[in-house]
Order: C-alpha cells, then structure tokens, then sequence
C-alpha cells in the first residue's frame, strides 16, 4: 500500500515536473524541473527494484549530464524574455499528435494482449538478491564487449565536445616548447667585430 | 538495253542539274546551258536506243529493283524501273521537249539573271519526271511525282520578286496538296490490301481484291478497289488539273514560257494520265472510279474550253486549252481507252509545246505584252512563228491529217462506244469541246497572226504582265522577263515585232515535224496495233471502246479521209469559221454578242467562282476553323490548361510542398514524430 | 502494488509530454535537448519495467548503454550548441535554417 502511495506520488512529481520542463518560460527553471523529474525517476526505479539504474541516473544525469545542462544554460547569454513567447502557431498539431501517441500507446497498453499480464506485480526477489551484482555479473562477462565500445564512445564524445569547443584565441602568448629546445647559440648571440675606438 | 543506259537516262540529266545549280557561278551561264543541254541530249539518244530496244527489236520489258532503300515490316520501299513501252513512249517524249525547251531557254532567258539556276531547274525537273515514268513501283512513282511538283513549284515562282508569281506557286503548292493527299491515302490503300509497294505484286492481287470492302463510316461498306483508284485518281486531278483541282494551272503561267510548255503542258500535267493509264489493272477493276473519271474529265474538257474564249493572255488561252485537252485524255481513260488517252498525252506533248514555245516566241517579239487584244498582223514580222503556231494550232483542234486529228477523234470515238452510266455526257461534252477547241484557238490565231497591228497603239494595257513590260524604258531590274534585245530598249516609240533568234525558233520546227506527221505515223500501231500490249490492261469483255477504235486506227489514211464527213470536222471548222467571223470580219459582232451574253460572261470571266469559292469560302472556312482551333482549342485547352495548368499546378503544388523544407530543424523532427505516430497506428490497425 | 501497466502508463504519457515539448518549443535548442532527454528517460521507463516484469537482467543493461549514449549525445550536442553560439549568438531555432535550400 506504502510502494503504491509512492508510486503515485513520484508519477505526479514526474509529470508535474515534466510538464514544467516543457512549458516553463525560463530555461534554468526547465533544467530545474528536469532534475527533478530524473530524481523522482530514479525513485520509482527503486521502487521496482532496479537500484542500480537508479543510482546510475542520479549520478550520471543529475550529477554530470544536468550539471553540464545548466553550466551551458548559464554560460550562454540567452535572453529569457525573448525565449519563449507563448506556444507557436503548429502547438495544435503537436497536441495532435501527442493525443495520437497517448491514444495509441493506451491501446497498446490495454487494447492488446502483450504475451504476458500486466495486471499483476512482479515477483517478488529473494532477500539475498543484488541488482547491482547480477548486472554486473552480466556486464563483465555476456556484454563486455559492448561495455568495452560504450567506453570508447565516451571518449570519442569527450574528444569531440572538446575539439568542438576549443578555440585558438588571437594575441595570446604561450609557449613554444619545440621551437625554445631547438634553439642554438648563433640564434640568441651575434657576434660583431669592430674596432676599437680611440681614447680621447 | 541494260541496267546502266537505264541508270544514265534520269542520272545525267540530274548530274548537270547539280554542276548547274550548284557551281552555276563556276562553269558560267553558257556552261550551265551547255551542260544540261548535253546532259538531256544523251538522255534522248539514249531513250531512243531504250525506244529502239523495246519497240523494234522486241526486248523483253524490263523490270528491276536497283536499289533496296528500307524493309519495314515486309514492306519493300525501293528504287528500281519498269521499262515497257508505255514507259520508253514517255521517256522519248519527256526528253524530246525537254530537250527542245533547253535549247528554246537559250533565247528566252538569255538576259535573265537566274539563267544558270533555271537551267539547273528543267535539268532537275528531267530527272523528276523520268524517275516518275520508270518507275516499277509507288513508292518511286511518288518520289517522282512530288520532285516534280517541287520544280513545277520552283519554276513557277522563278521570278520571286514577284508578288503574282510568288501567290502562283504558293496556290500551284497548296491545290497539289490537296491531290497528294488522296494520292497517298490511295498509296496507302494498295499497301493495306496488297501488302506491296511494287506495280507487279499490286495488279497481280487484283483479282483478289476486286471484291473486297471495308467500311470507314459504319454502315456504308465501300468497295476497296473504287476508294484505291479514286484516291489515286484525286492525285492524278491535282497534277493534271482536272476540276475542281485545275485553279492552280492557269496561275502558274506566271512562271517562264519554257517551263509553261515543258512542265504545265507537255510533260508534268500529264503525269496524272500517265499514271492512271499505268494503274489501268487497277482502275479496270472499278467501274464507279471509271465513272468518276469520266465526269470529271468531260466536265474539265468542255467548261475549262470555254474560259479559253474570253482569256486575253496569250498564255492564258494556251493554259486553258491545256486544260481542256486533259480532259480529254480523261475522259478517254473512264472510257478504258488508256491507250488513245496516252496517245493524245503524246500528240499534245507535241503540239502543245509547240504552241507554248510560239506563244513565247511572240512575247518576245512584242516586249513581254502578253495581251492578244495588242496583237494582230504579226505573220508578217514573225513568219516562223506564225507557220508553226498555225501548224500547233491546227493540230490541236483536230484537222485531218494532222497529229491531233487522231488522238482526238479516237477520244471522241471512244466516249461514243463506251456504255458506262456516263459516256453519254461525255461524248456530248467532248463534241462541244471541239467546236470550244476550234473557236478560242482560232481566236487567238486570228487575234495575233492577222487582222490590223494593234500593238501600233495598245489599246489596253498589258494584263498581268504590264510592270514588266512598261520597265523596259527604265532600266532593267532583276526577276523580269527579259532577253535580248537591246535594241529596242530605252525607248517609248512603237515596238515593231521581229521574228525570234535560231535558238528560239529552232525548237518550234523540232516541235512542229511530229506536230504534223507524228499522229499518222504511230496511230495504227499505238491504237489499232500490240504497241501497248501488256503495259496497260483492258477488261476487253467489259470495256470495248478501245476495240472500237481499233477498228478505225488501223488504217489512218482511210481514218482521216473519212472524217471529213463526220461531226468533229464539221464542228471544227464551224469553230474557226466563227472565229474568223468575229474576230476578224465583224469584231463589233463580237463586242454585241459580248453584250448580250454579258452574264454568261461574268461567269466565265470570274472562272466559274472556283478562286472566289476556294478564297471565301475554302480558306476563309480554314482560317476560321484555325482561329477556332488556335482560340479554343490550343489557347484555352493546351496551352491554357494542359500546358501552362500543368505548370501551374505544378507550381502551386510545388509551392505548398516547397513549405515543407523549411530548413528549420524542428519541421524535420516534427514530421519524424508525425510519421512515427502514423506508423503506430498503422501497425495496430493492421495487427488486429 | 505496481503493476507493468502503471509502469507503462506512466512512461506513455512521459512520452507524450517530451514529444509535445519537441513540438512546443521554438526557441531554444537547449530545450530540445532537454526534452530529448525526457524522451529517452521514457524509453527506459519501458526498458526497466519490462526487465523487472519479465525477470530478465539484459533490459537494464539496455538501459546503461542508453544512458552512456543519452550522455554522449548531449555532452556532443551541448558542444555543438556552443559553437553554434558563438557564431550566430542566437540558439533559437526559429533562425536556423540554413538546411533550407
């Protein structure tokens, strides 16, 4: 009764704070709201017991993804007035649409036999069971090649976002390493021969 | 008699037309003329040797393909010539006159300054005409029978600064059309029922044909073999203009005298009778197109003789009288007497050219006033020209004895034998036509040859040819017909006639021999004799004018003595007598008969109404209905709105799609999601 | 008791809610991505549910790779929002239309 309240609760969090993601005026408000939705669904994960998913997305997204969200929100100078002025002309054939998907994903929740039932709670695990161990025994072992590729992908995206993102600004000084190390005498001192002036 | 004379005879003419046309300025007028000169005469020498072959020495007919040009679909379009003696009778003919209008065109065009140009022109239209007359099969014969009519077309419009000439080639082009018209459609038909372009496999599937119909509005079945030839025989009556396909011939007089005897009255208009005699397996086989043929040739040979009497251009007169006796010729080829119609054709070739070429010849003499109402006297000043216009004119209205007198009374025999439906107005039409004959070429004599020298004091200006006679004090201008006579120009005094140089005056005798003596000499064997045996077909049980004739031909000297006795002669003289009644005893009878026959004469002088007809009612109908089309049908429907609707539908579609790449990044998310909805759905639509 | 289909009702109407946002938001790429963001936490919404219901580990090890991808992806795309930034000194989305051809 106590996990069902939850439920309920988290799920009007979520969509509340959904909504507010993608109605609120201020940027830094919807990246807010979305946190907050990435909270509560890492609640609800819990709630059916995957928590490892669920601590993953609250560090993952809340505490890197999120972060770097808001950083850019901030770090771009965005006028917030000018931002959002009211939903656009095409918003009713959004809102189709979404009907249309709602209506579609309801019938494919109720209308159509999935092969299972879906009315009744999961089986309940053994006390001794650890999510995170099981996926991990999984990951290391059936998928660790896959695991080994999502790696290199992070790195190919840090590369990229940095490559992206740098720039070479003009009127700066640094160093030039090579070019100091292969420097030679004849480059820093000239030797000049003249004459001795006379003593007056 | 081998593959190469053959070749030789249409190709040289050809060769010199091409060194005359195209390096005219290279090899100079007299090279020009010399060439195509020598480029005809071998072709005469060598038609003889042919004639000689077939004729004499009995050579067996030749008839050989030369040259494949395509197989389509089985059907063989080639070159090649048939050689009978229908065939090498036409090519003596056409290089004869040819021949003689080539060395006439020395005189006549001397000063002209396209004088290479139309030597090249009679040079091109020789091969023309002899590829018509060899050829052994349709597709061939229409070859010919189209470049003939493009050198008829260039010849009549020479003088192309002329807006007459000019209006006489385009009328000469647009009337012909007409003709090719059915004559393709009839071309067309010999291919769909026989399979073959070729003369032989045609007429040997004839017989099988003979029955058959078909029907081209529902309902109304139609013999195949009468559409055939009656198609074919509207070609024949734009080229040989019968009515009402003959407006353009009187018209094309507006190009040069030589070109008006070799192709408007010797050879090209005759083309026609000629090919309908070469169908005759064809036309044999279909009483109703006999008929057709009939009433249309006695219709042209008696109303076409009347235009002749109120004419005042000497061409003119000679134009219609050519007319006239083409209708003859077909009124001789319904009656099924091909042969006197091809004998006519011969005899007519002659004189007819001959009188063509005097009608020149006193042009000449009287400075290019061609209005015989200024003539009158001349025999004194033009004795040659006179002797042989009269011999030209005696044998054309049919005097004993002469070439005419033969191949006109078997005509009219024949139109009296024949029991098809319509022979009775034929024959009636045919005797007028020879008091018609008589009255207007006599007329025209009398007007010229004798009586008092009008041309002292011109009472009426010269009809269609006054600009190009009244320049002759100014000046000479390119396009006009001039030619050598220095003498007399740059001054308004009288011009006192003269007789005409060798050159012009040489081919008249040529012509005028066999005018006399031609008819006597070949009657008995052209019409009582085997001489067209096996070239031209006659369904001897049915149609038995010819063997009619025959009776009378085989003996020409009893033929002539006995027609002295008969209607013709008598209508005849009746003719010239009037004729010298009124135009050279009482000419003021002839201004009251004019009087009192004012209306007949309006008639006659508006030709019938068939140019007013063909104007305001033909071309002004075309014109409207083009209009219409143009308005309606192109303006509104094609280029309104299957053309530009098209494009602007096109445009109007591409507009509202143009709106989808917007290049906003977020259309293109939309429409992903709009297309993921939709193929949501269709999947549990079509899941269920 | 939560049901599968709690789980899945709740993840549609997430769905839902981050496609509408697609279609409502104009201004700001940033937005985009956040409802990117929403869209694919939806899917894994779906991807954890079925794993818990079905007793099968491999969907949430789905659900890791989607997220280390998810991060990928807009660690990448904020990049590009910042180039994007600092050569138009606008992010709305209404003035990028250079695909437009």
């Amino acid at each position: 009764m106590l996990v069902q309240f939850l439920f309920y609760a988290f799920s009007a969090v979520l969509i509340a704070s959904a909504l507010g993601v993608i109605t609120l005026r201020n940027p830094v408000h919807s990246a807010l709201c979305l946190v907050v939705s990435f909270f509560t669904s890492a609640a609800l994960w819990l709630l059916i017991e995957a928590e490892f998913l669920a601590i993953v997305l609250v560090l993952v997204y809340v505490g890197a993804v999120m972060v770097l969200f808001l950083f850019v929100v901030m770090m771009l100078d965005i006028n917030v007035e000018e931002v959002r002025k009211g939903f656009t002309r095409h918003a009713w054939l959004g809102w189709l649409t979404v009907c249309a998907i709602v209506f579609e994903i309801m019938g494919v929740v109720f209308a159509r036999g999935l092969g299972i039932d879906a009315t009744q709670a999961a089986k309940p695990l053994p006390a001794d069971y650890s999510n995170t161990g099981a996926i991990g025994q999984v990951m290391y072992t059936q998928y660790v090649y896959p695991f080994e590729l999502a790696a290199v992908l992070l790195l190919v995206a840090i590369v990229a976002a940095i490559t992206l993102t740098m720039r070479k600004r003009k009127g700066l000084k640094v160093q030039d390493i090579g070019a100091q190390v292969a420097t030679r005498a004849e480059d820093r001192l000239r030797v000049l021969k003249m004459k001795a002036e006379d003593r007056k | 008699m081998n593959l190469t004379t053959l070749l030789a005879i249409p190709l040289l003419p050809l060769a010199a037309a091409i060194i005359a046309g195209l390096f005219g300025k290279v090899v100079g007028r007299s090279g020009a003329a010399a060439v195509t000169i020598l480029g005809v005469l071998a072709a005469l020498v060598l038609s003889l040797g042919v004639f000689n072959d077939v004729v004499f020495k009995h050579a067996p007919v030749f008839n050989e393909t030369v040259y494949t040009w395509l197989v389509s679909d089985g059907i063989r379009m080639q070159v090649g010539f048939l050689v009978d003696t229908l065939t090498v009778m036409m090519m003596v003919v056409v290089t004869f006159v040819s021949l003689c209008v080539h060395v006439y065109t020395i005189g006549y065009m001397q000063e002209d300054p396209g004088y290479q140009r139309f030597f090249s022109y009679i040079s091109l239209f020789t091969f023309a005409m002899l590829m018509l007359v060899m050829s052994n099969n349709f597709m061939q014969l229409f070859f010919g029978w189209e470049a003939v009519g493009v050198v008829s077309y260039l010849l009549i419009g020479f003088w192309y600064t002329r807006p007459t000439a000019i209006f006489a080639n385009m009328k000469a082009f647009l009337v012909n059309r007409v003709g090719d018209f059915g004559f393709v459609l009839g071309i067309a038909g010999v291919v769909y029922f026989t399979g073959s372009l070729d003369y032989k496999d045609a007429f040997a599937a004839v017989p099988s044909i003979a029955q058959l119909s078909f029907e081209i509005l529902p309902g109304h079945a139609w013999s195949a073999i009468t559409v055939i030839c009656i198609c074919l025989f509207i070609g024949a009556m734009g080229k040989s203009a019968q009515m009402p396909l003959h407006v353009w011939l009187p018209d094309s007089m507006e190009g040069p005298t030589p070109i008006s005897a070799l192709i408007h009255a010797a050879t090209m208009v005759t083309a026609g009778i000629f090919m309908v005699a070469r169908m005759s397996p064809l036309f044999e086989a279909s009483e109703t197109a006999l008929n057709f043929v009939l009433v249309i040739g006695a219709t042209t040979a008696l109303f076409m003789g009347f235009l002749g009497i109120i004419a005042n251009d000497i061409k003119r007169v000679v134009a219609y009288s050519t007319l006239s006796q083409l209708g003859y010729m077909t009124v001789a080829l319904g009656v099924s007497a091909y042969s006197a119609a091809v004998f006519h054709l011969m005899t007519h070739a002659f004189f007819k050219a001959l009188l063509f070429l005097g009608a020149g010849s006193v042009i000449i003499g009287m400075h290019h006033d061609q209005d015989i109402r200024n003539m009158g006297g001349l025999r004194k000043y033009m004795p040659i020209t006179w002797i042989t216009s009269l011999i030209g004119s005696l044998a054309l209205i049919g005097t004993p004895f002469f070439s005419g007198f033969f191949s006109k009374d078997s005509i009219i025999l024949a139109a009296g034998a024949s029991e098809l439906p319509g022979a009775g107005y034929a024959h009636f039409a045919v005797l007028a036509g020879v008091f018609v004959t008589a009255f207007y070429s006599f007329r025209m004599y009398f007007l010229v040859f004798h009586g008092e020298e009008r041309f002292r004091n011109k009472p009426f200006p010269g009809e269609h040819d006054a600009h190009a006679a009244d320049d002759h004090g100014h000046g000479k201008a390119a396009g006009h017909d001039d030619h050598g006579h220095h003498g007399h120009h740059g001054h308004h005094g009288v011009h006192v006639p003269h007789e005409s140089p060798f050159v012009v005056w040489a081919p008249l005798v040529a012509l005028a021999i066999p005018s006399l003596v031609i008819g006597y000499l070949t009657v008995a064997p052209m019409l009582a004799g085997e001489y067209f045996h096996g070239a031209i077909f006659i369904d001897e049980a049915r149609h038995h004018a010819m063997h009619h004739i025959a009776e009378h031909a085989g003996h020409p000297l009893e033929m002539a003595l006995h027609a002295f006795g008969t209607l013709p002669f008598w209508l005849a003289l009746a003719g010239v007598a009037s004729a010298w009644l009124l135009y050279l005893k009482q000419p003021a009878l002839a201004d009251r008969l004019a009087a009192v026959f004012a209306p007949v004469r309006k008639i006659l002088e508006n030709k019938y109404y068939f140019d007013w007809f063909n104007e305001n009612v033909l071309a002004a109908g075309a014109r409207g209905l083009g209009q219409l089309f143009w308005r309606a049908g192109d303006q509104a429907v094609i280029d309104g709105t299957l053309v530009n609707g098209s494009a602007a539908t096109v445009g109007w579609f591409s507009g509202v799609a143009r709106r989808v790449q917007t290049g906003f990044l977020y259309t293109y998310a939309f429409w992903m999601v709009i297309g993921l909805a939709a193929l949501l759905g269709w999947f549990l639509l079509r899941a269920h | 008791m939560i049901t599968l289909q709690h789980m899945m009702v709740l993840s549609g109407l997430l769905f839902a809610l981050s496609v509408a946002g697609i279609f409502i938001n104009r201004k700001n790429v940033i937005l985009l991505l956040m409802c990117i963001e929403l869209l694919l936490l939806s899917a894994n919404f779906n991807f954890v549910a079925f794993s818990r219901f079905l007793g099968n580990l491999e969907g949430q090890v789905f659900v890791f790779f989607i997220l280390t991808v998810a991060a990928a992806e807009s660690a990448i795309g904020l990049a590009i929002l910042v180039v994007l930034f600092r050569e138009r000194r606008t992010i709305a989305v209404e003035d990028l239309n250079s695909l437009k051809g």
